[in-house]
């Protein structure tokens, strides 16, 4: 939900990064933590497990930038993308902005991106939001494993409307920032049509 | 479809300072911050140091939130307040509907008189909020947004800006 104060000219939006377990989603994040000066962030914080899997959630505050004066600043999580925390998932869902599901391109991991996604789309109906009208982008990652299912058909299998795909290594941070950018102007334009 | 947004006026958000900075005397205590349930911060008062404010706000929903989760699980609709001692510093937290108020205290205080004096605001704090809630549903589909009339050469330029 989009926080908009007039006293401080900050506008606050949630962007959550969604996907099955070891797709990425912490990685993104930590592309964009590396990668950003540090009068643009805030601190990353992990709440994770002992071995550094995702426990409850990522999180980060990026600033962006001014416009018409008013500083824009997104929130990033990401949830835990393990099956069994699905009760701490659904949590960190409530009041988001703006979902990026990130999809794990190797074959193996196909019917865990199916898996997630459904449960993407439950979690957000039990919240009260349509993944058909909330602003969405899939990204591909992990394309440069030797084990990948070609895009268009990892596409053909999650796409579920006209949003936009982007392909990345989140790891060397390829598509990290087009991934962003494109769900980060879909909030926006949201914000303008509301 | 998501939520709306919620908007903060600068009146409102002034009357909202006045009352944490009252209850952060009354209370003794070193800071006094109001998050919004899903994390989001509307206003901070008191020593403010380095502390990571927007850090603070987000672990504080998360923290409600898991405990709400396993208030349900128990059968409890919610538990309205959480403390969380340390050796020198502590928080108190209490839910008031849709808001967190948190207040951060050490020696000087005790936790009696943080949950005393947090009690004793809680309700201007609800109807100040509630006005908060108000003027957001009356400015939804008015041009007075800042966004309302934004061009997509501005939402790209924020992107150049990095």
């Amino acid at each position: 939900m989009t926080f908009i104060n007039y006293a401080n000219k900050e506008i606050n939006c949630k962007i959550v990064y969604y996907g099955p377990g070891l797709c990425g989603k912490t990685t993104n994040l930590q592309h964009i933590y590396d990668a950003t000066a540090p009068q643009a962030k805030g601190k990353l914080i992990s709440l994770a497990t002992e071995t550094d899997r995702t426990l409850f959630f990522d999180f980060m505050p990026l600033e962006l930038g001014t416009v018409r004066g008013f500083k824009t600043r997104f929130h990033l999580y990401t949830v835990p993308g393990q099956v069994f925390y699905e009760a701490s998932r659904k949590l960190i869902l409530k009041g988001v902005d703006g979902v990026v599901f990130v999809a794990d391109s190797q074959e193996e991991r196909m019917d865990a991106n199916i898996e997630s996604l459904y449960n993407l789309d439950e979690n957000l109906k039990a919240h009260g939001y349509d993944l058909m009208k909330i602003p969405y982008v899939l990204q591909l990652n992990k394309r440069d494993l030797p084990n990948v299912v070609p895009a268009a058909d990892i596409a053909a299998e999650l796409l579920k409307k006209d949003e936009p795909v982007v392909e990345a290594v989140a790891s060397t941070g390829v598509g990290v920032f087009d991934t962003l950018k494109a769900v980060a102007k879909q909030v926006l334009t949201e914000l303008r049509r509301s | 479809m998501v939520d709306m947004p919620i908007l903060i006026r600068e009146q409102r958000y002034h009357q909202i300072k006045a009352l944490l900075a009252r209850l952060r005397l009354d209370a003794a205590a070193k800071l006094v911050v109001l998050v919004e349930k899903d994390g989001q911060q509307i206003a901070v008062h008191g020593e403010l140091g380095d502390l990571d404010t927007t850090s603070l706000a987000s672990l504080v929903a998360g923290n409600v939130a898991a405990t709400g989760g396993m208030a349900k699980l128990i059968g409890e609709k919610e538990f309205p307040t959480l403390s969380h001692e340390g050796d020198k510093e502590s928080i108190h937290i209490s839910v008031i509907g849709r808001i967190l108020l948190v207040v951060v205290f050490d020696q000087r205080s005790s936790l009696g008189l943080v949950k005393l004096r947090s009690k004793q605001v809680s309700q201007e704090l609800a109807a100040a909020f509630a006005e908060v809630e108000r003027e957001s549903a009356l400015a939804k589909g008015a041009a007075s947004l800042p966004f309302g009339e934004i061009t997509d050469e501005e939402i790209d330029s924020l992107f150049m800006q990095n």
